[in-house]
């Protein structure tokens, strides 16, 4: 088992530690999840799958709350405009 | 008018009681109208809000397209959140034999001035490419649209009440008739015509209606921007539309202007409660998912039911009710009262006022469903 | 996904934080075929979140043992979004469906956070106290960040200590309960052993972070980020620069999946009888949706929950006398962390207060009903649901809650199809 897991945002690389959820990975490459309706960059509030303002598209499926997604290697991982 | 408080009051706060509402306004008349709920909530909440000319029969034609051509007019008055957008309607043919129909929809359209383009396989699979390969094609009808029927009957609201008319929420009609609202709280109103909008629960103050509850079933998505860009219908909708007993589904789409997809339809009869009937559910997105199979993949966040009011002959009722002088109804327009809402208010108005309708009345009066009831 | 198309339990627990697991682990024991499931990725639920494997909290560890040892069929990263049937629930993952069939069910699907608008509220990096602890239990890196921790509720204390813990400079503890209430709080501890020895450790952990009572957020500054915050602390008016915001205005029950299910709910909790049974036959329910008493409390109706839904209702009657003396609990919650009225007017004309469609507080107090809003202006028909505004809503204005309609969850029109419906779409094309 490797202790670090290596997915890409937006095309950018990003090293996590093994079982961070894809939250962390847009956090740790500097990213908001999402834009809003009204133009304005979200980030997680509730950390457990209830807000859905940490929304991202994951290997091409949008709208997956990504504070409850493992990060997996390889995984491309894009924010929402 | 009268002595009466007011010259007419208006029973419903769904669209056609908006649409009533404000049009005897504009007329110059003292209205109240008297609603239980919110403003557009009702089987107006629960439709999709297509604006749509339909030709079930000569009578529909007329007062969609009448009603429609009203909603273009309004077009420039009404505000962003009523979400007006001529998408247009493409009536999807899955066979060879659905596209006998397409030709014969194009020319009745045709000879009556409305505008449609006729799309081939090819042509369709462009215009929404996320529909099934293999449809045998369709017809576009440009001017069709949609809008968000709540704020759209807010809107016709707010304007009566600017024109004077008196808005009383919260309240139910326990009583009506001879010139005079009862409501539960033990208020009398009195008005001379009284106009029953109150869809599908209109028998429940105007008994001998011939209304029935039909249930439908509607589903809404996220926000996926284009995946379909027109109302998507198939022409098989009208054999599940015109089924009159049984329960029926149909392949129903409409691209919302949030991104978001309103997924539908369906009928039935005899069914009372409000909750999602699963099996109805399953059969419609199933029936969606063959016409469009990558809608499997998209996420939705409601589903809910709504009742729509529907009469024997799939018309509305529009005009003076022969059980008592007072009472007029609007009521009955079954799925297409967001469209027919405007064509209903100025019917009607002219039937109160004296005024000459721009189209023929008799085929909506009341008094023809009676006959035909002395016949069954 | 590696999972069944269809599964059937003797007793489902729906979801794995304490209550769940302890419905679960007695009813295992009990012998019948258990299946616990939980929406997250791993079992914990928001409390014992990663703390399940490590030294920290031996009460988790011990249950998440115990449940190994049971045979409990463990289903997580799965949410369950429709009842399509009478004894049957539907529930999806990331890539595919599953039918769960059951013939008790057990809801333990614990609380949520409330958040109240303020400006800059929707700034990244504004989170809520047990969103912030659960990123960095996940994985966030905290060392060296300015965290301040505000809102009102006894988490905040734990949530600082452990963001503490792990590098993090808390620079105050903003809570907006009066210290008359919060000495009363604490007097009234003396009654519960644990939470004595629970509140010691918390102090040492926090020697030095003031705790601020009568304070709480009035404006999150920042360009893309949080920047800094304006608190109104204790009267005065106090502007401190930081890099996460961590605040929640206590719990609201999540009830939606109760609801669903017809089970009646008063006062924004769901009714139960002596054996954690709600108003529908066979559908039990344990944890934070019957009141906010937190972990003892929701440990304790998991345990009798589990063993009545395993039909072994005689022997739960042993936990009722903890449960009454855990429940007094849930009253001291309520009083000591009730909202003050000026909490009220935080949410300024321009202030989101649905963050799903941007709904601002201007169009939303011309409502007189939640319906109404919903209608006219969109609040709450995002994909939340309502979740974040609805409790901010029925706290600014007053309104009832609403209904709930299928899906619980936002689900997939697959899943909504069931497996079965499925198969029979591929089989006519």
């Amino acid at each position: 088992m490797h202790s670090q897991v290596t997915v890409t945002v937006n095309g950018a690389l990003v090293v996590v530690p093994f079982g961070a959820t894809v939250a962390i990975a847009v956090a740790m490459a500097g990213q908001a999840c999402r834009t809003s309706v009204s133009g304005e960059p979200r980030g997680p509030l509730c950390g457990m799958g209830i807000c859905f303002e940490c929304r991202v598209a994951i290997d091409g499926t949008p709208h997956v709350r990504s504070c409850q997604v493992l990060c997996e290697p390889g995984m491309e991982v894009a924010t929402e405009k | 008018m009268s002595k009466a408080a007011y010259d007419v009051a208006i029973v419903g706060v769904g669209i056609v009681g908006a649409a009533c509402t404000d049009e005897f306004a504009r007329r110059g008349l003292r209205v109240a109208v008297i609603g239980e709920d919110v403003v557009g909530s009702g089987a107006t909440a629960a439709g999709m809000g297509h604006i749509v000319v339909m030709d079930d029969s000569d009578a529909q034609f007329a007062l969609t397209r009448y009603s429609q051509e009203q909603w273009q007019q309004l077009r420039s008055e009404l505000p962003d959140d009523v979400e007006y957008e001529q998408c247009g309607t493409i009536w999807v043919a899955a066979d060879e034999e659905e596209m006998i129909e397409v030709h014969r929809k194009r020319a009745y359209y045709g000879e009556r001035g409305v505008p449609t383009e006729v799309l081939d396989a090819k042509a369709l699979q462009s215009l929404e490419p996320n529909l099934r390969r293999g449809m045998a094609g369709g017809l576009l009808v440009p001017q069709d649209g949609v809008v968000y029927p709540p704020c759209a009957a807010l809107f016709l609201m707010e304007r009566a009440q600017a024109r004077g008319a008196t808005l009383i929420l919260g309240v139910r009609v326990a009583k009506m008739g001879e010139g005079k609202l009862r409501l539960t709280d033990g208020t009398e109103i009195s008005a001379a015509i009284i106009v029953n909008a109150a869809g599908a629960s209109a028998p429940d103050l105007t008994p001998g209606l011939d209304i029935k509850k039909r249930k439908g079933h509607l589903v809404i998505t996220d926000r996926y921007p284009a995946f379909v860009r027109h109302q998507l219908v198939e022409l098989g909708y009208l054999k599940s539309a015109h089924s009159m007993s049984g329960d029926s589904v149909a392949f129903n789409v409409q691209p919302r202007r949030t991104g978001q997809i309103l997924i539908g339809s369906s009928r039935q009869y005899g069914a009372e409660h409000t909750e999602v009937d699963n099996p109805m559910l399953v059969r419609m997105l199933q029936r969606a998912g063959e016409y469009m199979p990558g809608l499997s993949q998209l996420s939705t966040v409601r589903c809910w039911t709504g009742f729509r009011a529907a009469t024997p002959d799939k018309l509305p009722l529009i005009g003076p009710w022969t059980g008592d002088t007072s009472v007029f109804l609007a009521t009955g327009h079954e799925g297409l009262g967001i469209t027919t809402s405007l064509g209903t208010a100025r019917i009607l108005a002219d039937q109160i006022c004296g005024t000459k309708p721009e189209i023929p009345v008799e085929p909506y009066l009341p008094s023809r469903t009676v006959k035909e009831y002395v016949h069954a | 996904m590696n999972r069944e198309e269809r599964y059937h339990f003797d007793v489902l627990v729906i979801g794995a934080g304490p209550a769940g697991i302890a419905a679960a682990v007695c009813a295992a024991e009990c012998g019948v075929r258990v299946g616990i499931v939980d929406d997250n990725p791993s079992i914990g639920g928001q409390i014992w979140r990663g703390e399940s494997n490590g030294p920290e909290n031996t009460d988790a560890s011990e249950w998440v043992q115990r449940m190994r040892r049971s045979g409990v069929a463990v289903l997580c990263g799965l949410r369950v979004v429709h009842q399509p049937e009478q004894g049957v629930l539907l529930a999806e993952d990331l890539s595919g469906f599953c039918e769960l069939k059951y013939e008790k069910l057990v809801l333990a699907t614990g609380a949520r956070e409330r958040f109240l608008p303020f400006h800059g509220w929707t700034l990244p990096n504004v989170m809520g106290a047990g969103g912030l602890q659960a990123m960095v239990k996940c994985g966030l890196p905290i060392r060296g960040k300015r965290v301040i921790v505000a809102g009102t509720g006894p988490l905040l204390l734990a949530v600082a200590a452990y963001l503490r813990k792990h590098g993090a400079e808390i620079p105050v503890i903003c809570e907006q309960a009066p210290w008359s209430s919060l000495a009363r709080f604490g007097l009234a501890l003396l009654s519960w052993p644990e939470k004595i020895a629970q509140g010691i450790r918390l102090k040492r952990s926090l020697a030095g972070v003031p705790l601020a009572a009568n304070s709480w957020p009035l404006a999150a500054h920042g360009q893309k980020t949080l920047e800094s915050l304006t608190l109104s602390r204790a009267g005065r008016v106090e502007d401190i620069p930081c890099h996460y915001l961590a605040c929640g205005f206590h719990l609201v029950p999540n009830i939606e999946l109760p609801l669903l299910l017809g089970c009646a709910v008063g006062n924004g909790r769901v009714q139960v009888d002596e054996f954690q049974e709600t108003t529908v036959s066979s559908v039990f329910c344990a944890g934070e949706p019957t009141g906010i008493g937190g972990v003892e409390l929701a440990l304790v109706e998991g345990q009798i929950a589990g063993r009545a839904a395993a039909g072994r209702a005689t022997e739960a009657r042993a936990w009722f006398g903890r449960r009454k003396k855990a429940q007094r609990f849930v009253q001291l919650l309520d009083r000591t962390f009730r909202l003050r009225p000026e909490l009220r007017s935080l949410s300024l004309p321009g202030t989101a207060v649905c963050r799903c469609e941007d709904v601002p507080y201007l169009r939303l107090r011309q409502h007189t009903s939640w319906q109404s809003a919903k209608l006219h202006t969109r609040c709450g028909m995002g994909p939340c649901q309502g979740r974040i505004c609805g409790p901010a809503t029925q706290f600014l204005f007053k309104w009832g809650p609403g209904s709930v309609r299928p899906p619980v969850f936002p689900a997939r029109v697959e899943t909504l199809m069931g497996p079965t419906r499925q198969l029979e779409v591929q089989r006519s094309e």
